[in-house]
């Protein structure tokens, strides 16, 4: 178990591309830090660099204390899963394993036991003797897994360990690494694009945009509590709508924002008396919007697309802005089609607001538990 | 009911009949396009080769090959008031052999060391790669004997300018003389030998080394492999098929090994190869009989030797699916 602590960390690639400005971040022992963002925003160069497979051009970076920028992969005592898996095809899955403590010359037992060891816990017992090309994507997933947890590191890195597998597998591989991190009690980093996996698996999620650091904290205050329109749009699916207002009223508890539509909303949000008169965005989750009824409610707008889950209903609103319609999320059959114009309420415990910059005001309500939550609660109790 | 059995018959044999038929059809298209290449083989290879064993059996001269009588195995080994003769009984021909195996395993090991050097520094990143993998052919484009006569100035005891350099950095007090000196002359011939076809093997390497995923490497590092742990344990396994094929094709060009040694030393006895002996015997001595036969010699040493590589290729792959 390793505490780890990156201070100004930067990379710059050639003198000139600058991919990570500045980055400061602690992982405490045996923590799960997930570290989440769009494609290209350097997750895999700051996880490279935290392996030691990549230069840290600027700032420190300490594991346990001890400062490690100039230390080896090995020396770091790191484990890494590729997205790729990287396993070395010449060699059986037992050997893959065994490679890192063959060239730490252990004693054979003790490989043995190691090797047999980290193939009860990922079910990789039948397979030892097989070659990588001859196992399916999830098999090979559980052997790069393996190779990492043999060696008993002290800090555990996954570079989009499931991207390659499919849906169903990847479901599974996730309770699976969600087990593993419980049984084992290590601290792990791991990288994804998904941010359903970063909500599920997550003790505290990093929200990496551009090399920058969005916002750290734990799935659920991500949730309640975006610090901008990018974490508020990057975490949840489908993402939050954002719709433009003006800010009438400032206030300590509460304030009053007016929307295109003309209509009003006083929502439980702290802003400052500065703010006043200034245009805003109101956040909204599509899992939140409600219908109303349609002269009185807070926006109108005609369906232009309907999507059927099965389970739930994605309704896309014409906004004007073709590309990034609204949508609502309607948790049960929707019998609405295209072209039809509706009402829709927003609730004002579940609207956020951001300035023109794209920086949140304060809420002051956190979604609570739902009452079947807590009703189901005191029947366990 | 049975009608419905029946078409659902019909509807089952005919894809299978056409599928049957449309590989027939695959098959006859591949031998009509591997007819050419079998007609020529058989015309360029096949004919001369049996021409030559049919000669290996004669006595014809190289003038008046329409003149001739049957000798059997004499070209080969005969015994006359317990001397031997033919080309099995001719110290030369074994002098020849020991030459040509000489040459052949110190140039094939220098290329491939040498060769994996170059290609393992042409596989990294640098600015004018492009332009060195470009260079680095330029020996082998060149014709041997150019490279021969080349080497051959370059090696001359009074004017070339190995020996200048090598009296210039002060190893050696007074000329060497690279291609009459029996030892020194093989050297020389492995020299030359060895700078035409680096780019050959350099270039078979190097195609071998970009096969292997960057990731390897990465996850070696990771495991805690040094530099040449990565080599050894991740590098050479797995370019070891084309590593061998690189082998195969360089020790058969090696094997006969004619020009660069005609013209390089004058085909002296110090050098001369299995072909030269061969050439020697034919062209020089116009004896048809005895040259077809050590000929046939040198075919039967090149084909022994690619086939027990192939077969020692088979076994390693063997082992490896195990
Ligand atoms: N060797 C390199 N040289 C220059 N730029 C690079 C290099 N490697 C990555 N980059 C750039 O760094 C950025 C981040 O890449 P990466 O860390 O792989 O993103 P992510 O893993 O988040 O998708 C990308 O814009 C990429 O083009
Ligand atoms: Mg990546």
């Amino acid at each position: 178990m390793a505490q780890l602590k990156l201070e100004k960390l930067n990379k710059t690639y050639d003198k000139q591309t600058e991919v990570i400005p500045s980055l400061d971040l602690l992982v405490n022992k045996g923590e799960f830090v997930v570290i989440v963002g769009p494609s290209g925003c350097g997750k895999s160069t700051l996880l490279r660099m935290i392996a030691g497979l990549e230069d840290i051009t600027n700032g420190n970076m300490y594991i346990n204390g001890i400062y490690s920028n100039d230390d080896t992969p090995s020396e770091r005592g790191i484990g890494m899963v590729f997205q790729s898996y990287a396993l070395y095809p010449h060699m059986s899955v037992y050997e893959n394993i065994a490679f890192a403590m063959r060239l730490a010359k252990l004693p054979a037992k003790e490989i043995d036991r190691r090797v047999n060891e980290a193939a009860r816990t990922l079910q990789l017992e039948p397979l030892l003797q097989r070659r990588p090309k001859d196992m399916s994507g999830g098999q090979r997933q559980r052997v790069a897994i393996g190779r990492a947890i043999a060696r008993e590191p002290k800090l555990f890195l996954f570079d989009e360990p499931l991207s390659n597998l499919d849906a169903s597998l990847r479901v599974q591989m996730r309770m699976e690494i969600a087990n593993l991190h419980k049984r084992l009690g290590s601290t792990v980093i791991y990288v994804t694009h998904d941010q359903v996996e970063a909500m599920t698996l997550a003790d505290r999620i990093v929200i990496l945009n551009k090399g920058r650091v969005e916002q750290v904290g734990t799935p659920l205050e991500l949730y309640d509590h975006p610090g901008n329109e990018f974490v508020a749009q990057f975490i949840g699916s489908p993402k939050m709508n954002l719709l433009p207002a003006t800010l009438v009223k400032s206030g300590e508890n509460t304030s009053q924002v007016v929307l295109d539509s003309g209509k009003e909303l006083i929502l439980p949000i702290r802003t400052p008396k500065s703010a006043e008169g200034q245009s805003v965005n109101l956040g909204i989750r599509p899992e939140h919007i409600l219908w109303g009824e349609k002269n009185r409610a807070h926006y109108q707008a005609s369906v232009i697309f309907v999507e059927h889950m099965g389970n739930e209903t994605y309704l896309y609103l014409d906004n004007g802005n073709a590309s990034e319609p609204w949508v609502v999320r309607n948790a049960e059959r929707s019998a609405i089609v295209a072209g039809e114009a509706v009402g829709v309420d927003l609730p004002a415990e579940h609207c956020y607001l951001f300035d023109g910059t794209g920086q949140a005001f304060q809420r002051l309500v956190t979604a609570q538990a739902s009452p079947e939550a807590l009703i189901s609660k005191k029947i366990v109790n | 009911m049975t009608t419905k059995i029946l078409s659902l018959n019909t509807s089952l044999v005919r894809p299978q009949r056409n599928k049957r038929s449309l590989q027939q059809r695959r098959a006859r298209a591949a031998w009509l396009l591997v007819f050419p290449a079998l007609f020529l083989l058989a015309g360029v290879a096949g004919w001369p080769l049996l021409r030559t064993i049919f000669y290996s059996f004669t006595d014809a001269a190289l003038d008046t090959p329409e003149v001739y009588n049957f000798v059997g195995f004499d070209n080969y080994l005969s015994f006359f008031d317990g001397e031997a003769y033919g080309v099995l009984g001719d110290p030369l021909w074994w002098k020849s052999v020991r030459n040509t195996l000489w040459f052949s395993s110190w140039s094939v090991s220098i290329e491939l060391i040498l060769g994996m050097l170059v290609a393992l520094l042409m596989n990294q990143k640098f600015r004018g790669q492009g332009l060195l993998r470009a260079a680095v052919l330029v020996p082998w484009a060149i014709p041997t004997i150019v490279t021969a006569k080349m080497w051959g100035w370059m090696f001359h005891d009074q004017y070339g300018v190995v020996n200048d350099l090598l009296l210039r950095i002060g190893i050696i007090d007074g000329p060497l003389a690279w291609i009459a000196s029996p030892t020194l002359s093989m050297w020389a011939v492995v020299f030359a030998d060895v700078w035409k076809t680096i780019p050959f093997m350099a270039l078979m390497l190097l195609a071998a080394l970009q096969t292997v995923p960057a990731d390897l490497y990465e996850a070696a590092r990771v495991d805690g492999a040094t530099a040449w742990q990565r080599f050894t344990r991740i590098t050479l396994p797995l370019i070891m098929p084309a590593m061998i094929v690189a082998l195969i094709f360089r020790t058969m060009d090696a094997l006969r090994v004619f020009d660069l040694i005609y013209v390089l030393t004058s085909n002296s006895e110090a050098t001369v190869s299995v072909s030269g002996y061969a050439r020697d015997q034919m062209v020089a001595y116009q004896e048809m009989g005895s040259g077809s036969a050590a000929s046939v010699l040198v075919f039967m040493m090149v084909a022994g030797i690619a086939a027990s590589f192939l077969y020692a290729g088979s076994l390693y792959n063997k082992e490896k699916q195990v």
